[in-house]
Order: C-alpha cells, then structure tokens, then sequence
C-alpha cells in the first residue's frame, strides 16, 4: 500500500496554524531571559531558520547523492531546490543573526567567533554552486559536476553545527549541550513549536518551488515538440 | 519603545517581509506559467488546422 503525500494546500495550512500558535507561545508562553531580556526572543526565529537551512543543504547533498548513484533525472531538480532553498534560509540566518548580536553584544558581526565565520564559509560555498551551475551547459554534465560539488558542501554542515563545542568558543551561546536544553519547559516548548511551524513551512516551499521548476521543464520540452 | 524591542521587531519583521516576497515572486512565476501555457494551449489547436491544410 502507497502512502500518498499530504496536500500542499493542507501543509500550508497547517504552516500557517503552527506560526501563529508558536508566536503566541513565545510571546505570552515562555518567560524573558533573566540574562538577555527581550532581545533573548530573536532566538525563537534565528536558531529554527539555522537549523532549516542544514537540513536544506543536507536535503540538497542527499538529493545529489541519489543523482550521481542512480542518474535519475529529477533528483537534479531537486538537488538544486533543496540548495537554493538552503541559500535563502542561511541568508536569512546571518541577517536575525546580526541583529541578535547587535542587541546582545553590541556589535552586527565579529569575525572572533568560530560558528559565524564558518556559517559564512558554508553559505558562501552554496552561493558558489549557482554561479558553478548556470556557467554549464544544461545537460548530464551539468547535473554531474553540480551533484558533486552539493555534496562536497555537506562536509561543512558538522563542522559548522559543532563549532562552538570544538572550538570553546565564548562568544556565541551554547544552549544545546549534553545535560540537555538549557532552558525552562515554556522556553523550550516555545521552541520546538517555531521550529516546527519554520520547518513546514520551508517544507511548502520546497514543493512548491519544485513544482514551479517542474512545469518550466515540461513547458520547455512541449514548446520544443509543438515546434516541430 | 526600547532598543530591545526595535531588535525583536526588525527580526520577526524580516522573516514576515522574507515570506512575502516569497509568495510575490511565487505568484509572478504563477503568472508567467499560465500565460506561456495558453500560449501552447492556443499553437496545440492551431497545429490540426495547419498539418490539414498542408495535407
């Protein structure tokens, strides 16, 4: 029996349910930070959208895996939706990012903190892929090269995630460590709820842009058929 | 309003402005599909009448 995929229409929805219920959560739900104060809840948006985007590069690199094991046409597609999608999220990351510290630390960037630097390095890597990409010839070997290079880039995910453990860095907060989440129930709950209702929605995305890549594809190969 | 409070807002405010560029640029590419798919719906009708007039 075939599990069919739920209707985007319903995902978006349920996107849409989900953002509005984790905003009431962080705003009337989880308690200030006795530390940061108000500026603690730019956390509740900056970490979900980190974490969405190495989940898309990662989608994008596994996507890309698949291309080169099984030459199969629509995981180039897919790849490099999975990528641009990670592009625009990690974009989005380093600017609510640079307004925390901002807020925090008074500064919009410090190159002495490990984590932001190597974020930098990774979507500056993937920003790479476009210009690597539309420099070839559509084709099997544009698809190849592309599908590798995604994939070289998915080395770059650990090292960024895991920075600021390896690196001891002081600056940016380690706030997932190995005693758990370091904050209350209602923090914590807050959290989960954006980063659920962040994820769907780059989840809608994604198959939406898909779609939309697909249909320029099929418009192309019809145009072409019609002309002859 | 504190500073505090600007920093939260131009954050939040980003990520809403992000969305809806989103669906901007979505509803354009929407747009420009429909358009170029009535194109070939209007060239696929043609396509008889012309291949019975050159027979």
């Amino acid at each position: 029996m075939s599990i069919s995929k739920p209707s985007l229409s319903a995902l978006a929805a349920l996107a849409v349910v989900l953002g509005g219920v984790s905003v009431a959560m962080i705003f009337f739900v989880a308690p200030e930070d006795a530390d940061q104060g108000l500026s603690q809840k730019i956390f509740y948006v900056h970490v979900p959208i980190a974490l969405t985007a190495y989940l898309c590069f990662g989608i994008g690199a596994w996507k890309a895996l698949r291309l080169l094991l099984t030459r199969g046409d629509r995981y180039d597609l897919e790849s490099y939706t999975g990528i641009h999608q990670g592009t625009i999220f990690g974009a989005l990351t380093l600017v609510t990012g640079s307004i925390w510290a901002k807020a925090s630390w008074g500064v919009w960037w410090t190159w002495s903190s490990n984590q932001l630097v190597l974020f930098l390095v990774l979507f500056l890597f993937y920003c790479a892929y476009f210009m690597l990409r539309f420099s070839i010839e559509p084709g099997p070997r544009r698809e190849r090269i592309s599908g590798v290079y995604a994939l070289f880039g998915v080395a770059l995910i650990p090292v960024s995630f895991f920075a600021i453990r390896l690196a001891n860095d002081f600056i940016h907060p380690t706030v997932f460590t190995r005693e758990g989440p370091q904050m209350t129930g209602a923090m914590f709950a807050a959290f989960c709820a954006s980063w659920a209702a962040i994820t769907l929605l780059a989840y809608v995305m994604y198959r939406t842009e898909l779609a939309g890549k697909r249909t320029d594809v099929n418009l192309r190969e019809l145009r072409e058929a019609l002309a002859r | 309003v504190s500073a505090s409070e600007k920093y939260v807002a131009a954050a939040y405010g980003v990520f809403l402005v992000f969305v809806l560029v989103w669906a901007a640029i979505i509803a354009t590419k929407l747009a420009r599909l429909e358009r170029e798919t009535g194109e070939l719906a209007r060239l696929a009708r043609a396509r008889p009448a012309r291949d019975h007039g050159d027979g």
